[in-house]
């Protein structure tokens, strides 16, 4: 027990006042008010955001059409949508194509370039490297609409720049290879992400390690594969989910190609369009969505699960 | 020493291909906006600048920026306020459920995009009769950029110690009064950050107001510039370089800026 | 101004810490009062309590006669001064300073005429158009202090106001604020984990160990009769011996070692009784040559205090500590004698002072 050696003078006569509670975070909002602050963000969201995705799941069983009857009174159809996309050739051409497009233009494309481009601007400093950096930004800050047509001025087949450095004029790249024409175009319009990223992530592998390696007389393969890259395997993951998740759900293919020619380039995203808003056919059209959906989730948790791991 | 020689000759041999993969795509941009007679190929400009007369006689092309300007401003003030909000809450009070609910709207924003959303959206908005409505679209798009903005707002609100806010509370300062005269001034550098992420987002989207909008007078500028290279007979290269150009200066202007106010410090979700 | 009373005071954190066990504690009105404790011991969360940013699971707060325990923070007429002293780095100095009055709706010109008068009286007249950012620890924490002076409030509180100076500037800072608190006579409660500031600051103060308190008292009694064992050894700059002992007769067996029962304790111990034998460094006296009723043993450690000299003596195996005077510090290895002082000596039983 305390043991008091100098006791102070008796207490003054106290008015006991009754003890009221009160919200003691720091500026004493209270749950109430909290909840009034969040509530105008989860309503839109919810409106917006969650309603939509919940619907899509809804429409995606019913024959609801843009117009004609359908339109006015739609029938529940079960999985017919879904049974008609497994049994489509269209939409396993087109998941072969975003397959394609994913692959191509995020894992490789932008993964490997970006990598490069931090790898080699890592300890540089100056004008060369803020006009690498600067122009790789652009490429991404620039809208989608904008930098879509300059690639359609750089891909002409009679008076485009490309088709003259190459010497080869009448090339038409966007008919006779529109794949090949949206992953370059997709890789040199997103590296900047996973340059940054990669920058960032070079930045924190210690000096002493890389120099260490160096003192031992590793080569740069040798310095990349056992002193940086068991450094970045967290990053590389992130990278990956990102891209790949943003890549997969791009719909400026359509900007460029619009699909064409004959649906050879007509990604998933693209697909949804033409069937849903182009067609009319809602209903089927809801239940792609639903397929889509249904990957972004997968790919979402197992990013997430990595984020928590980390942490 | 050969070897470093060869390095360095590789070196530069791969910065130089790499700066020109994405230096070319660029150069028509840059050129044919003052070119008298611009076609597709890049040449020397003339330095005209006649192109921009025929900008400001082109029947929809400024109002379509300023329509771009209206849906990214309105959306920015409305994703900066509700996003502050919300984040300023769920950092401070434990409310039930707090991280229960975070996780669900850091996965929901990653998984519902415009792609798998465009469907019902498109449905929403002829039922709640907000096709061809800017507040329509300023909704749908705060709707979506909001999750990743409370995301990102309520790091900074974290990283602010909680003591200035008890200090003000001790002095007496309301729960309103803290939030006006010390939480907003000092979370205001992630305000600004919020605010400029959101109009890029707003300003370069082409999915949502080209499924929403299609009265010519309310499209944005990323919709005309769509209809401008594709709509029948011959594209009109003066309008479409000069006006491409000036939808683009905006996002390059906001680009330096934050580059030089804050550093372009890397921001995991500053793009969807 | 006015006296602050806290009655069986408990705060349980959600998660289960109970950071203050049952506390009773009075602080008359004017007194300077030291919480003293080892980081983690529950000061914050006691000055958090009184100030009201902690609600109490438990007990009263009382300040200047009235219960305050379900008041909020700012009904309470308290300010305080916050370990990382919490100025708003976008406000400049002056506006800092008159924040409290811009809540009170003072009128602006008023506000600001104050916070030059108390700007003035802490000598931050030329900083006053600066921001936090711009000003140094010592600077910040004398603004700090002239933004509660400006309050006018019945009570102060301070959360290790000093720590985050540097060694040179705490001192300064510690006569500053004595001296300051004693014009302005306004009741004031200061945490502190170090027990020299403790010393040298407070009319009184009180040590806490995992959310109890263990002794409060002036400065001098808890340094010279440390109510307990705990105390003992967290109060002083070198800490107090400690030894086992045995009552034999009418002396104390000490470490092999004769003592004879300290003044305090005489008539109070009975034979064969195992208890603890404490006395300062300080307290006592060391000589070369045999004296009887000494601690003997050979100079193991020499340690410069500067005007004086740490000796420790091994006496048969346990480790023996005295101060030694400038000149007289003895040779490593020698033998040495230290007496205690038997009216400074203590007899701890079951880690509690024996005494009248
Ligand atoms: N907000 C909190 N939630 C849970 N436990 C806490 C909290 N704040 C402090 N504690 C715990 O209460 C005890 C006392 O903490 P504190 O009052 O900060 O100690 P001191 O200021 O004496 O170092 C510690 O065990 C600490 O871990
Ligand atoms: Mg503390």
């Amino acid at each position: 027990m305390a043991q008091v050696t100098s006791p102070p003078k008796p207490a003054e006569v106290v008015s006991p006042a009754p003890a009221r509670r009160y919200s003691s975070d720091a500026a004493g909002l209270g749950r109430l008010r909290a909840g009034a602050f969040v509530a105008p963000a989860l309503a839109l969201i919810a409106v917006f955001l969650v309603f939509p995705a919940l619907w899509v799941i809804y429409l995606g069983l019913t024959n609801y059409r843009l117009t004609g009857a359908a339109a006015a009174e739609p029938q529940f159809v079960g999985l017919d949508n879904f049974v008609k996309a497994v049994t489509d050739p269209e939409f396993w051409d087109s998941t072969w194509l975003t397959f394609q497009f994913v692959l191509g233009s995020a894992v490789i494309g932008q993964v490997v370039l970006g990598f490069t481009l931090a790898w080699m601007l890592k300890d540089r400093r100056g004008t060369l490297k803020s006009v690498v950096e600067g122009l790789v930004i652009l490429a991404w800050i620039l809208p989608s609409a904008v930098v879509s047509f300059l690639w359609v001025a750089l891909l002409d087949r009679d008076a485009g720049t490309l088709n003259a450095l190459l010497g080869i004029p009448g090339f038409a790249w966007l008919l006779d290879h529109p794949m090949l024409s949206i992953i370059i175009f997709n890789t040199w319009r997103g590296t900047a992400f996973s340059m940054m990223l990669y920058g960032a992530a070079l930045g924190n592998v210690p000096p002493s390690h890389l120099e260490s390696a160096r003192l031992a007389g590793a080569s740069g393969w040798q310095q990349l594969r056992d002193v940086v890259f068991p450094h970045i395997r967290g990053h590389i993951l992130t990278n990956l989910l990102l891209i790949s998740l943003w890549t997969f759900n791009d719909f400026s293919p359509f900007l460029l190609t619009a699909g064409g020619p004959d649906g050879k380039s007509e990604v998933l995203a693209v697909h949804v369009y033409k069937v849903a808003l182009q067609n009319g056919d809602l209903g089927y059209g809801a239940a792609i969505s639903t397929v889509i959906l249904l990957i972004n989730l997968v790919v979402a948790v197992f990013y997430l699960r990595l984020l928590r791991s980390k942490k | 020493m050969t070897r470093t020689w060869a390095g360095r000759i590789g070196f530069y041999t791969l910065i130089a291909v790499l700066l020109a993969f994405f230096t070319i795509p660029l150069l028509w941009l840059a050129a044919a906006p003052f070119t008298s007679d611009p076609t597709y190929e890049v040449r020397m400009p003339d330095f005209t600048f006649e192109n921009f007369q025929t900008i400001i006689e082109h029947p929809y092309a400024l109002g379509s920026l300023v329509n771009s300007l209206i849906l990214a401003i309105g959306t920015a003030l409305l994703v900066v306020v509700l996003s502050a909000l919300a984040a300023y809450a769920l950092s401070r009070v434990r409310i039930p459920g707090r991280d229960a609910l975070l996780y669900a709207l850091l996965l929901l924003s990653s998984i519902i995009t415009g792609t798998a959303a465009m469907v019902p959206l498109f449905q929403l908005a002829i039922e709640l009769g907000l096709i061809d409505s800017h507040t329509g679209l300023i909704l749908i798009l705060t709707g979506g950029l909001l999750p990743a903005a409370i995301f990102m707002i309520k790091d900074f609100m974290d990283a602010t110690p909680k003591s200035y806010e008890e200090s003000a509370r001790v002095f007496g300062a309301s729960p309103l009064q803290i939030v006006r005269h010390v939480v907003t001034p000092v979370v205001r550098p992630g305000l600004a950050t919020i605010a400029v992420w959101t109009i890029a987002n707003v300003w370069g989207n082409f999915l949502m107001p080209f499924l929403l909008l299609s009265d010519v007078e309310k499209q944005p500028a990323a919709v005309i510039m769509y209809t401008l290279y594709t709509e029948g007979g011959q594209a009109n290269l003066r309008v479409l370089s000069t006006f491409g150009l000036l939808y683009s200066v905006p996002v390059v202007l906001m680009y330096l800026f934050v580059s030089k106010k804050y550093g372009f410090r890397f921001h995991g979700g500053i793009k969807r | 101004m006015a006296a602050i009373e806290l009655r069986g005071l408990t705060k349980v954190y959600p998660g289960g810490v109970k950071a203050l066990d049952s506390l009773d504690l009075t602080v008359p009105d004017g007194e300077f009062f030291a919480l003293l404790g080892p980081s983690g011991c529950g000061k914050t969360t006691l000055l958090r309590t009184i100030a009201g940013l902690e609600t109490a699971t438990g007990g009263a707060v009382v300040i200047g006669g009235r219960d305050v325990t379900g008041v909020q923070p700012g009904g309470r007429d308290i300010a305080m001064v916050f370990q990382d002293y919490a100025l708003f780095p976008h406000m400049d100095v002056s506006d800092n300073i008159a924040y409290p009055l811009r809540i009170k709706k003072v009128p602006k010109a008023a506000r600001h005429a104050k916070a030059a008068e108390v700007g003035a009286r802490l000598g931050l007249e030329q900083l006053m158009d600066r921001r936090p950012g711009q000003l140094s620890g010592g600077q910040q924490q004398r603004v700090a202090l002239a933004r509660v002076m400006a309050t006018q409030a019945q009570a102060f509180l301070f959360d290790e106001p000093l720590s985050n100076l540097d060694a040179r500037l705490r001192l300064e800072a510690r006569t500053f604020l004595k001296k300051l608190q004693r014009e302005l006579g306004v009741t004031t409660v200061f945490v502190t984990h170090d027990q020299a500031e403790a010393l040298a600051m407070a009319d009184r103060m009180a040590v806490m160990e995992a959310g109890h308190i263990r002794q409060i008292g002036t400065p001098a009694e808890v340094f010279q009769r440390p109510a307990n064992t705990f105390v003992a050894a967290f109060i002083g700059s070198t800490p107090m011996n400690l030894l086992d002992a045995v009552v034999r007769g009418d002396t104390l067996e000490v470490a092999g070692c004769k003592l004879p029962v300290p003044a305090s304790a005489e008539g109070l111990l009975t034979e064969g009784e195992k208890l603890v034998y404490g006395v300062r460094p300080e307290y006592m006296t060391y000589s070369a040559q045999p004296v009887d009723g000494s601690l003997t043993g050979g100079v193991v450690i020499l340690e410069n205090l500067g005007a004086s000299h740490l000796v420790t003596l091994d006496v048969a195996g346990v480790l023996v500590q005295a101060v030694v005077p400038e000149g007289h510090e003895p040779a490593l290895g020698e033998q040495g004698y230290a007496v205690p002082r038997g009216d400074r000596a203590l007899v701890y039983r079951d880690g509690e002072l024996v005494t009248a």
